[in-house]
């Protein structure tokens, strides 16, 4: 759309009509709800503004990756919820992955009993509500765990218990050393691919880019380790007597049943209909495309790595970014068992507080509606790239 | 020699069937003894080999019992599916050692130790599950905190929505048409004012006590009327080629797509009544609708867009040459068969939509989600939480797989007309 094609349709007054009209009624309703808006916010004194975002929040927050307390502003208080929000949907998204991928794998298995376990479980959790799963996870499944004083024990160096699964805490030393080691790693990595493909595609010259990579990724942060300063403490939960009949274990990370059951809800759940996106990939690609690929003299491995993957990829990949987002999106409902995301921290507690509806429930659907955008803009950017060329 | 003793082959079939199943039995023993008995046969072992020793000897079993058409119909069938190579023996068994750990406890919790006898919490004496909890509280998961004596009314209108449905497949197809229109546009009318009351003598009956799986339905019912007809016009703004239109769409669309439910809830609930008059109040349950409606319209756009994205040029250019003008030729031979195309796609937004419900609660409202929290936390009912949810969450399984299997026969069903 340019100025000369609109100036085009300005001039054909069948085409203007209904385009003036449409934005007529837009603006319309946006100035009656504004209106609306001034005049209520008139009567109730108080004015529209972003400034209560440097005001003290005054309020604590259960679970927080960054410091925080309640003598710090509003906008610190947002950004502790989007990062819980972005925290748990990570872990989502990597066990979302894992199990779809395994279940959608295990449903074509030649294997009766493996195919018809992964399409129960497919049915199964694809077919209760979020919300329910969520609720059955935190309010009966996580609620019969024992207390700190009989915790299932993992080898004395974590615990589960009611109150949360307590982990060994890293300590790091020259942590910023061991990141700048691994981004070398990476690098070098990409840069490693990347000339032993154009080796092998100019001159016909194989290098075992593989093994190379595998050992660079203990080289480079073995390294670090050796002489960069790096060292690396575990810091193991310990059970101490708070009183007569409380215990609780002091050290280490605990992670809080709100998250844990908020990452099994929702991967269980977004793993069903990966698993379904894997199942549909592969089902994709022609057995004619397999059997092209044996007659020539590839063998299994080589099969799946050049012919199966790289075409089902391109089918499984769009419609599970979108369900990544659909994940991300469904984090929201942590507010129904009070983890601590953007919608229970800013949308909850901070509206509360503030009163402040209009700006903070548009920040709110602001960040999603951004985090959704530029995962969906970075996937239509790879199905361009991915894209068939046909001509 | 001790190849031909260690490969199983059909020569020496008899042998090596007993003892691969010799084998497989004791694997079993053991499991079973470790699961029911508290009793671990190979417990002289050290304990990592004893905790691996059923997987350990049933994989042995198989090994010994897998020979290729050995003239045993059974053996040959089981050798196929479930034991083709170590790695699917391995995998057989872990599926089956896990059904024999789990399932029975299972099946105790639901069916054999549970409690269905009695009207109190503490008629619940056995070590299962407490039903008696759902059958006193089942009037209220179903209506919410709607009075019993009026609650005929839900029921009535219930009946004749399903009754209607029901014709539309008994009666020829002239009548069809009107029956969905009936559906479409005087049923919801009808079912609104025969619900909330108020009118003809009936008890007015404020949206605040409807609840329950009840309340479940008249949202999604509402919700699906309402946003099918925005969503076709979103469809077809977002195909359009005014600019002005087109962008509007998308970025209507875009924005409702872009959010999670529970913030356009949100929305409802606190900004909305903002942008109301000063002294207008809207109900809330209307909120809650509209809320959906806008929400869904934007993925119902998107299903519509597929089906118009499928049809052949060829559809559009033949219409045109027939000199039909824009809304004759998508109202008599674009939507017509658009629509048809994405049944399936409709039936999965109404599926998502029924899913998303319960997440009504944040604004107060309480379906059967929300009673259930409501009833677990009632002083007399504590520690029903596991109950309540396996219920609710039983009910929603049978009207989503129900509904799930619909949409996938109508697919099979239209992918082969075409």
């Amino acid at each position: 759309m340019n100025l000369k094609t609109f100036s085009i349709d300005l001039k054909n007054k069948k085409r203007l009509i209904p385009q003036v009209l449409t934005l007529l009624s837009i603006i319309l309703i946006i100035s009656y709800f504004t209106f609306n808006a001034q005049v209520n916010m008139d009567n109730r004194g108080i004015a529209f503004g972003f400034g209560f975002l440097t005001q003290e929040a005054s309020f604590d927050i259960g679970f927080s990756l960054i410091d925080y307390d309640g003598s710090d502003s509003y906008a610190r208080a947002f950004l502790v919820g989007l990062l819980n929000t972005l925290l748990v949907s990570v872990i989502g998204i990597f066990f979302a992955t894992v199990i779809g991928v395994t279940v959608g794998i295990g449903r074509l298995s030649s294997n009766y009993l493996v195919a018809k376990f992964s399409e129960v479980y497919v049915e199964v959790f694809r077919n209760i509500p979020l919300l329910l799963q969520l609720f059955f996870w935190y309010f009966a499944a996580l609620r019969a765990l024992p207390l700190p004083e009989e915790a299932i024990n993992f080898n004395d160096i974590s615990y589960l218990t009611v109150k949360g699964w307590y982990v060994p805490k890293f300590l790091w030393t020259n942590f910023s050393i061991f990141i700048s080691s691994i981004i070398a790693t990476i690098i070098a990595i990409t840069f490693i691919s990347k000339h032993a493909k154009k080796q092998r595609e100019d001159y016909g010259k194989h290098i075992p880019s593989f093994y190379i990579s595998a050992a660079l990724l203990f080289v480079i942060p073995a390294l670090s380790f050796i002489f960069g300063g790096v060292t690396l403490d575990f810091e193991i939960p310990v059970l101490e007597q708070m009183s007569a009949t409380i215990f609780n274990f002091r050290g280490g990370v605990s992670i809080i049943p709100e998250l844990m059951s908020l990452a099994m809800a929702l991967s269980m759940y977004t793993a069903t209909f990966i698993a379904e996106n894997v199942r549909a990939g592969i089902l994709g690609i022609g057995k004619g495309q397999k059997e092209a690929a044996a007659s020539i003299g590839l063998t299994k491995a080589q099969i799946l790595k050049l012919v199966v993957l790289p075409q089902a990829l391109r089918i499984i990949i769009p419609p599970t970014t979108n369900q990544y987002l659909n994940l991300t999106k469904n984090s929201s409902l942590a507010a129904a068992i009070a983890y601590p995301d953007i919608v229970l921290v800013f949308a909850g507690t901070a509206l509360m507080q503030t009163g402040r509806a209009i700006e903070i429930v548009s920040i709110t659907m602001g960040t999603y509606l951004l985090i959704s955008l530029s995962i969906s803009s970075l996937m239509n950017w790879y199905n361009k790239r991915v894209a068939i060329k046909e001509k | 020699m001790n190849l031909i003793l260690l490969k199983p082959s059909k020569e020496n079939l008899q042998s090596y069937l007993v003892l691969g199943i010799g084998l497989l039995i004791i694997g079993f023993f053991d499991i079973i003894s470790n699961t029911f008995f508290d009793f671990n046969i190979t417990g002289y072992l050290p304990s990592l080999i004893s905790y691996f020793s059923p997987l350990l000897l049933g994989a042995l079993g198989l090994y010994f019992i897998r020979i290729e058409y050995s003239g045993n119909k059974t053996l040959d069938i089981i050798n196929k599916n479930l034991n083709s190579n170590n790695f699917n023996a391995i995998l057989s068994l872990i599926v089956i050692f896990i059904l024999i750990k789990y399932v029975p406890s299972l099946l105790n919790w639901t069916f054999f130790d549970a409690n269905f006898i009695g009207n109190t919490k503490e008629d619940c004496t056995g070590d299962g599950a407490c039903w008696i909890f759902v059958k006193v509280w089942f009037n209220r998961f179903m209506y919410g905190m709607y009075p019993d004596a009026e609650q005929w009314r839900i029921n009535l209108s219930f009946l004749v929505l399903l009754a209607s449905i029901g014709s539309i497949f008994i009666f020829p197809l002239k009548f069809k048409n009107y029956i969905i229109l009936f559906l479409l546009f005087i049923f919801p009318v009808i079912a609104l004012n025969l619900i909330s009351g108020g009118i003809f003598g009936l008890k007015w009956i404020e949206t605040g006590a409807w609840g329950g799986l009840s309340l479940t339905f008249i949202v999604s019912a509402f919700a699906l009327i309402f946003c099918f007809p925005i969503g076709v016009f979103l469809a077809l703004g977002r195909r359009s080629d005014l600019p002005a239109i087109k962008y509007s769409s998308i970025g209507f669309i875009e924005l409702w797509r872009g959010v999670p439910l529970i913030t356009v809830l949100f929305m409802s609930a606190v900004m909305f009544p903002m942008f109301l008059p000063d002294g207008t109040y809207m109900d809330k349950l209307m909120r809650v609708i509209i809320a959906i409606t806008l929400f869904e319209a934007a993925y119902m756009a998107e299903v519509v867009r597929g089906g118009l994205q499928a049809l052949p040029r060829g559809q559009y250019d033949a219409a045109k040459s027939l000199g039909m003008g824009y809304w004759r030729m998508h109202l008599l031979i674009i939507l017509p068969q658009a629509l048809k195309l994405v049944i399936p796609g409709i039936a999965n937004t109404f599926l998502a939509l029924v899913k998303d419900t319960p997440l009504i609660f944040v604004v107060g409202l309480l379906e059967l989600a929300g009673m259930i929290g409501l009833a677990k936390t009632n002083p007399k009912w504590l520690g029903m939480a596991a109950e309540g949810y396996v219920f609710a969450a039983f009910v929603f399984w049978v009207i989503c797989f129900a509904m799930s299997r619909y949409s996938q026969n109508l697919e099979e069903k239209l992918s082969t007309e075409r």
